[in-house]
C-alpha cells in the first residue's frame, strides 16, 4: 500500500484530483444495482417469492462483496493518486446554474465501506435466514434489508453531497421500515416514526450544509467543493462544518439527537446488528471524514465535533450501565463507541483515519455481539431481560465464545481489535495537547473504564451465574446458519485491529489518498506505552467492579429501586426523552391544537365575518346556493358589465 | 406536422367527448369517457414529442382575432412551463376517471347527478384546464380561468361523497365565492392591463410594455396576485381548500388540488412576473413571508387534522407555499424547481388523495381514528400509501425531492433566512405523513378494517402509473427539466434577474475529471 505520491495530492488548495473510472471500476454502479434489483424483486413479487426470496437476498449482497473485493485488488495495483476513481453516470438535476451529476467515487475510503457493508452485511443476511425462519414475512424482511444495503452503498459511493444525501435518506427509509418491521406492535411503529423524525432534524442540518456549499462554490460535487475549501471564509467553513455535524448527530445517534437509537431496538436483532451498530449509525463518521477538507480549515467546527463525540461517548457508556435489556445495553454501547469515532474525526488532520479504523473494528465486534444477543434471545423465547438469563455459557458455547471475542475486543483487551482502534483514539485525544486535549483524553479514558464495567456486567448477567430463566425456557445453541456468521464476525473481532494496523501500511496508510497522511500531533504528554498501561488499568478497574457486583453476587429478579439519583437518571437514558417531550412534543402539540382552532375560527372566521358584513348575515352565504344559478348569472352579468365599462373607458381615454 | 393545431385539438377532444357522452346511455359513458381521455393523453404525448426544446419560447402557437374591437385574440401556445402542466392534466384525467369508476354511480346519486354527468363534467373541466394553460391572450386566459370554476363547482357540490348535503353545498359555495372574488379582482386588473399595456391582450405584446414607473403597475400586480394567491392557495386565503377538497368526490379533489390550484402558481410565474417585473421584485419579499407562513402553518395545521382528506388538503397549502417560494426567489433553479414542483405535486398529492379515497370507500369514513392496522390486512394498500406519503415528504430518490431541493437551494442563494425557515418544513412534513401512516396502517388491525380487501386490479392500474412516474422523475428528471429550463430562463430575463454567483467559484468541469 504505497503512499509515497499521495501526500502531494492533498496539498491544501489543490483538492483531490479524481481519475476517470476504467476497466473493472466502470462497474461500480453494479455494486449498488445488485442489492437494489434484488430488493425490487423481493418487494414486488409478493408471496410467490417466499420459497427463494431469502436466498436471492443473500446472493445479491455476497455478489456485491465479491465484486468489491475484486475492485480492492485492482485498486491495490494502482499507485496512490490513481486510487481516487470517479465514474460519471448521468446528468441528474440540470437546472440552469444548478447542475448535479450522478456519479460514483470509488476511493480507499469508500472502498473500505463497500467491503464493510457487503461483508458484514452478507454475514448478517445469512444469519437472518435462520433468525427469521419462522416469520411469515421473511421475504419482505430480506427485501428491506437489501434496500438498506443498496442505499448505504449509494451513501458511501456518491461523488457529490446531493447523491450522498439520497443514500443518506435511503438508509433512513430502510431503517424506518425495518425498525417498524413488526409494525403491528404499536411500540415498533412508534419507534420507527421516532427514528425517522429525529433523523429529519439532522437532515435539516445536512440540507442546509449542502445549500451553503452551493451558495459558496456553485457546486455540490466533492471535487468542486473540496477544491475550493481552503479559499472560503472561516465563518463559512465553520457554518458548513457545524451543519454537517448536525446531520451526523442525527444519523449516528450522537448527543443531542441520540434518543431514537434505544427505541430502534424494537426492530429484529439482525437489523440492530447491521443498521444500528455496524453500518448506518457510522454514516455520520463517514460524512465528517469525507468532508475532511472542510474540517481541515475550521478548527472551530472540529472543536464542536470533538465535544459532541466526547459527550456522547460518556453519555452512552453511562446509560449502558443501567439497562437490563441486553439490546439496549448494546445500543448504548454503540452510541458510546460511535462517540469515539466522532471524537477521532473531530481531532482532525492526521487522526481522521483512526476514526475509520475504529469504525471497521467496531463493525466486527459490535455485530458479533448483536448477533450473539439475537442468538440468546432466540434461545430464550425472545426475552431481552438479562435478569432472566444467567449461566448460558455451557448451553450455548459458540454464542458464548464469539460473544467473548466481541467483549474482549470492545474493552480493549491487549491484541484484540479494540486495543488497536479505541485505545489509539484515547492516545490521539491526549496527544492533541493543551487543555482540550487533556479534557477530551480524560473523557475518553473514563469512557474506557465505564465500557469495561457495563460490558462485564452484561457478560456476567448473561453467561455466568446461576440460570434465572423464565418458565418453559430451555436454551440451546442456535442453528448453523446463525452460528456460522457469528464465528466469521467473531474472528474479525479478534484479528481486525491487528490486521488493519500491521498489514502493509495498515488501513490508515491505505486511506491516505482520501484522508491525508496519518501524523502525530504534539509530543505525547505521557509516553505511548505509559498511556497503554493507563488505559488498561482503568479498564481493569471497571471490569473488576462489575465482576464484584454481578459476577460474585446473585442477580435479583427485578432491579433495586433504592439506588442513587445518578442510577435512576441513567435508567431513564439521562432523561433524553423527557427533555424531548417537554421541549418539543408538548409545546408542539399545543401549537398545533391552537393553530387548528385559529384556522377554523380565526382565519376562516374573519373571512366569514367579512362575508356576513357584506351580505348582511352569514346565513345568506348558505342561501346563495339555493338560487345559485340566478346569483351566478347576476355575478357574471356584473362582471361582464365591468369589462364593457372598463373597455369603453379605455377607448375614451 | 409543425402546423398541426395541437393545442386546439387536444382542448376540443374532451369537450366533444363530453357532449357525446351526455347523449349516450350511462353504461357506455364510462368506457367512452376513459377512451376520450386516453386519446387526449396520447395526443398530448405526441405533442410533447414534437416540442423542440431548443426552439422558440412559445410553440404550437395559433393566433386568430376574436373580438377585434377590443383586441381580443384566440391565441394559444405553450412554453415549457405550460407544456408540462398540460401534460400533467392529460395524465391525471384518465387516472381520475378510472379511479371514480364506482364512485360515480354510487346509490346516492340522483337522476340528474349520475355517472354520465359526472364524467362529462370531468371532461369539460379538462378542456378548460388545457385552455387556461395554453392561452397566450390574457383575456382568453381570464375566460378559461373563470369558466373552469363551473364544472368544478358542480363536481364538489353535487357529487360529493359525504352524506351531509349542507356541508357539501357550503364547501362548494365557499369555493366559488373565494374564486369569484379573486376573479373579479383579476378582471379589474385585466382591464387595467389593457389600458396601460397598449390596448392589446396578447401576452407577447404586453411583456415589457407595462410602464413600471407608475404606481398603477403595483395595483395591476396585486389584482393578479391576489387572484392567484386565492387559487393556489397561499395563507391566509387558504381556508376554502380543506372544505372543498374534503367534500369533493376523490376524483374531483385530485383534479382540484392536483391541477386546478396549479393555475394559481402557474399564473404567478407566467403572468405576474413577466408582466409586472418591477412590482414583482418590490413585493417579492412580502410574498416570501406569506410563502414561509404557508409552509409552516399548513404543515402544523395538517398535523392536527383528524380527517384524512382535510389533512392532505392542508399539506397542499404547505406545498403551494414551497412552489410560490421558488417562484419569488428569483433564481433560475428556484423557478425550475417550482415548475417541477407543480408537476410532481400533481402526481404525489394526486396519488395520496386516490389512496385515501380507496381507504374511505372501504371504511365509509374519513376519520383517521376509524382506521388502524390496515398494513396487516391489506399490505399492498399500505405499501402504496406509504410510498405516496414518502413522496409527499419529499424523500430523496423520489421526484418531489428534486423539486423541493431546487426550491430551497434557489431561495437560499438569495434569501437565506426564508430558506432556513422553509427547510424546517421538511421535519413537519415527515411528522404529518408518518403520524397519518402510523395511525391508519400500523398497530393491531381494528375490527372495522379486518375484512378490508387489498388493492383491486382497477385500483392498481390507477395508482401504479402515478408511483412509477414519481420514481422515474426522481431518478431522471432531466427530460422534464430540459423542457422547463428555457421557459424559466425567459421569465428570468423578463424580470431582469440573474442568479447570484457563488462566492468562491470553482471550476466544476475540470475537477470532474472528465475528458
Amino acid at each position: 500500500m504505497s503512499v509515497t505520491a499521495s501526500s502531494a495530492l492533498l496539498v491544501q488548495g489543490a483538492g483531490p484530483q479524481y481519475v476517470n473510472a476504467t476497466g473493472l471500476f466502470t462497474l461500480s454502479w453494479v455494486l449498488i444495482a445488485l442489492p437494489l434489483l434484488s430488493a425490487a424483486v423481493l418487494l414486488l413479487t409478493g408471496r410467490r417469492a417466499n420459497a427463494w426470496g431469502h436466498l436471492l437476498g443473500c446472493a445479491s449482497v455476497l455478489c456485491s462483496f465479491v465484486l468489491g473485493l475484486a475492485m480492492l485488488f485492482a485498486m491495490l495495483g494502482r499507485s496512490g493518486p490513481d486510487r481516487l476513481i470517479d465514474q460519471h453516470l448521468f446528468s441528474w438535476i440540470p437546472a440552469g446554474s444548478f447542475q448535479v451529476e450522478a456519479g460514483l467515487l470509488l476511493d480507499p475510503l469508500s472502498m473500505t465501506f463497500v467491503l464493510l457493508i457487503t461483508g458484514v452485511g452478507g454475514m448478517i443476511h445469512i444469519y437472518s435466514i435462520g433468525y427469521m425462519a419462522h416469520d411469515p414475512e421473511r421475504r419482505r424482511f430480506f427485501g428491506e434489508l437489501n434496500l438498506f444495503v443498496a442505499a448505504m452503498l449509494l451513501l458511501v459511493l456518491g461523488d457529490s453531497f446531493l447523491t450522498l444525501y439520497v443514500g443518506w435518506e435511503g438508509v433512513g427509509l430502510a431503517s424506518y421500515l425495518l425498525i417498524g418491521f413488526w409494525s403491528y406492535k404499536p411500540t415498533a411503529a412508534t419507534a420507527a416514526k421516532k427514528a425517522f423524525l429525529v433523523n429529519r432534524v439532522g437532515d435539516v442540518g445536512l440540507s442546509l450544509a449542502i445549500m451553503l456549499m452551493f451558495a459558496t462554490f456553485g457546486t455540490t460535487s466533492f471535487a468542486g467543493v473540496f477544491s475550493g475549501a481552503d479559499r472560503m471564509m472561516a465563518a463559512t467553513a465553520t457554518g458548513i462544518g457545524l451543519l454537517l455535524l448536525l446531520g451526523a448527530c442525527g444519523k449516528s445517534a450522537q448527543f443531542p439527537l441520540q434518543s431514537w437509537l434505544l427505541d430502534a431496538m424494537e426492530g429484529p436483532t439482525p437489523v440492530s446488528a447491521l443498521i444500528h451498530a455496524a453500518t448506518m449509525v457510522t454514516a455520520g463518521v463517514y460524512l465528517i471524514a469525507r468532508s475532511n477538507p472542510i474540517f481541515d480549515v475550521s478548527p472551530n467546527a472540529r472543536l464542536g465535533v470533538t465535544i459532541v463525540g466526547a459527550v456522547t461517548l460518556l453519555f452512552g457508556a453511562t446509560i449502558g450501565c443501567a439497562y437490563d435489556d441486553i439490546k439496549k445495553v448494546l445500543a448504548s454501547s454503540t452510541m458510546s463507541q460511535v462517540g469515539y469515532m466522532i471524537l477521532a474525526v473531530g481531532i482532525g488532520p492526521g487522526v481522521y483515519a483512526l476514526g475509520i479504523v475504529q469504525l471497521v473494528c467496531h463493525g466486527f465486534f459490535k455485530a458479533t455481539m448483536f448477533l450473539g444477543a439475537g442468538s440468546v434471545m432466540h434461545a430464550t423465547k425472545d426475552n431481552v431481560n438479562m435478569r432472566h438469563y444467567g449461566g448460558l455459557r455451557r448451553l450455548m458455547p459458540i454464542t458464548f465464545l464469539t460473544f467473548t471475542a466481541g467483549y474482549l475486543a470492545i474493552i480493549g483487551f491487549p491484541f484484540f481489535s479494540g486495543f488497536y482502534s479505541k485505545d489509539k483514539i484515547i492516545e490521539a485525544a491526549f496527544d492533541k495537547g493543551g487543555t482540550s486535549g487533556l479534557v477530551l483524553g480524560s473523557a475518553a479514558l473514563l469512557g474506557a473504564g465505564v465500557t469495561a464495567y457495563y460490558m462485564t456486567r452484561l457478560m456476567a448477567m448473561t453467561f455466568f451465574g446461576r440460570p434465572r430463566w423464565e418458565e418453559g425456557v430451555t436454551p440451546n445453541e442456535s442453528p448453523r446458519s446463525m452460528t456460522m456468521p457469528m464465528i466469521v464476525l467473531g474472528i474479525g473481532a479478534v484479528f481486525a485491529g491487528a490486521l488493519l494496523t500491521f498489514v502493509g501500511d495498515g488501513l490508515a496508510g491505505f486511506l491516505t489518498p482520501s484522508l491525508g497522511p496519518a501524523e502525530k500531533g504534539s509530543p505525547p504528554v505521557i509516553s505511548a506505552s505509559g498511556q497503554t498501561l493507563l488505559i488498561l488499568a482503568v479498564a481493569t478497574v471497571g471490569a473488576v467492579i462489575a465482576y464484584l457486583q454481578f459476577g460474585r453476587r446473585s442477580v435479583p429478579d427485578t432491579a433495586r429501586q433504592d439506588v442513587p439519583v445518578v442510577v435512576t437518571a441513567a435508567r431513564q437514558a439521562l432523561y433524553g426523552d423527557a427533555v424531548n417531550e417537554a421541549v418539543f412534543m408538548r409545546p408542539g402539540q399545543y401549537t398545533t391544537r391552537a393553530l387548528v382552532f385559529f384556522d377554523n375560527f380565526g382565519v376562516d372566521g374573519a373571512v366569514r365575518g367579512l362575508a356576513a358584513l357584506v351580505g348582511g348575515s352569514s346565513g345568506r352565504l348558505r342561501r346563495v346556493q339555493t338560487g345559485f344559478v340566478r346569483s351566478y348569472a347576476l355575478l357574471m352579468f356584473g362582471g361582464a358589465a365591468l369589462v364593457v365599462i372598463g373597455l369603453t373607458l379605455a377607448y375614451a381615454i | 406536422m409543425s402546423d398541426f393545431p395541437w393545442l386546439t385539438v387536444i382542448g376540443v377532444v374532451p369537450l366533444v367527448g363530453a357532449l357525446v357522452i351526455l347523449g349516450l346511455p350511462t353504461r357506455l359513458a364510462k368506457p367512452l369517457a376513459l377512451a376520450v381521455s386516453m386519446v387526449t393523453l396520447v395526443l398530448t404525448i405526441a405533442m410533447c414529442a414534437a416540442f423542440d426544446v431548443g426552439g422558440p419560447r412559445f410553440q404550437f402557437s395559433q393566433t386568430y382575432t376574436w373580438i377585434p374591437q377590443f383586441g381580443v385574440h384566440y391565441a394559444v401556445g405553450v412554453d415549457g412551463i405550460a407544456l408540462s402542466l398540460v401534460a400533467l392534466t392529460a395524465v391525471l384525467v384518465p387516472v381520475v376517471i378510472l379511479a371514480s369508476w364506482h364512485d360515480a354511480d354510487a346509490p346516492t346519486r340522483t337522476a340528474r347527478h349520475n355517472a354520465k354527468t359526472f364524467l362529462a363534467l370531468v371532461l369539460v373541466l379538462e378542456t378548460m384546464l388545457i385552455g387556461v394553460f395554453a392561452a397566450t391572450d390574457v383575456f382568453l386566459f381570464y375566460v378559461f380561468f373563470e369558466a373552469m370554476l363551473l364544472p368544478m363547482y358542480f363536481l364538489i357540490g353535487s357529487y360529493g361523497v359525504s352524506g351531509d348535503q349542507v356541508k357539501r353545498s357550503y364547501a362548494a359555495v365557499k369555493f366559488f365565492l373565494y374564486s369569484l372574488v379573486g376573479g373579479l379582482l383579476m378582471l379589474a386588473a385585466v382591464v387595467g392591463l389593457y389600458v396601460v399595456g397598449g390596448k392589446t391582450f396578447l401576452f407577447s405584446d404586453l411583456v415589457g410594455h407595462v410602464d413600471t414607473t407608475r404606481p398603477v403597475e403595483a395595483f395591476l400586480f396585486l389584482g393578479f396576485f391576489i387572484a392567484f394567491a386565492i387559487k393556489a392557495p397561499l395563507w391566509p386565503f387558504h381556508t376554502w381548500l380543506p372544505d372543498a377538497a374534503a367534500e369533493a368526490p376523490i376524483g374531483a379533489a385530485v383534479l382540484l388540488v392536483g391541477v386546478l390550484d396549479k393555475v394559481g402558481t402557474f399564473g404567478l410565474l407566467r403572468y405576474c412576473l413577466p408582466l409586472f417585473p418591477h412590482a414583482s421584485r418590490t413585493f417579492g419579499p412580502y410574498v416570501l413571508v406569506l410563502c414561509v407562513i404557508s409552509i409552516l402553518y399548513g404543515a402544523l395545521v395538517a398535523v392536527g387534522q383528524t380527517d384524512l382528506k382535510r389533512l392532505v388538503a392542508y399539506t397542499s397549502v404547505a406545498h403551494f407555499g414551497f412552489i410560490a417560494l421558488g417562484i419569488f426567489a428569483f433564481t433560475s433553479y428556484g423557478q425550475s424547481g417550482a415548475t417541477l414542483y407543480m408537476v410532481n405535486h400533481g402526481f404525489s398529492t394526486g396519488a395520496l388523495f386516490l389512496i385515501v379515497g380507496f381507504l374511505i370507500s372501504r371504511r365509509g369514513s374519513r376519520l383517521i381514528g376509524d382506521f388502524g392496522g390496515v398494513q396487516r390486512v391489506a399490505p399492498w394498500l399500505a405499501g402504496t400509501f406509504l410510498m405516496a406519503g414518502l413522496s409527499g415528504l419529499a424523500l430523496p430518490g423520489l421526484s418531489t425531492f428534486v423539486s423541493e431541493f431546487l426550491v430551497l437551494v434557489g431561495t437560499f442563494t438569495r434569501y437565506r433566512t426564508f430558506a432556513v425557515l422553509a427547510t424546517l418544513g421538511i421535519v413537519l412534513a415527515a411528522l404529518y405523513i408518518l403520524v397519518m401512516y402510523q395511525r391508519t396502517m400500523t398497530g393491531p388491525a381494528q375490527p372495522a378494517v379486518k375484512d378490508f380487501p387489498d388493492l383491486s386490479s382497477r385500483e392498481s392500474w390507477v395508482i401504479a402509473p402515478m408511483l412509477a412516474l414519481i420514481l422515474a422523475l426522481g431518478v431522471y428528471p432531466k427530460p422534464l427539466l430540459d423542457v422547463i429550463n428555457p421557459a424559466v430562463q425567459a421569465t428570468m430575463q423578463d424580470v431582469s434577474r440573474t442568479d447570484p454567483p457563488p462566492s468562491v467559484p470553482v471550476s466544476v468541469t475540470s475537477s470532474k475529471g472528465r475528458p
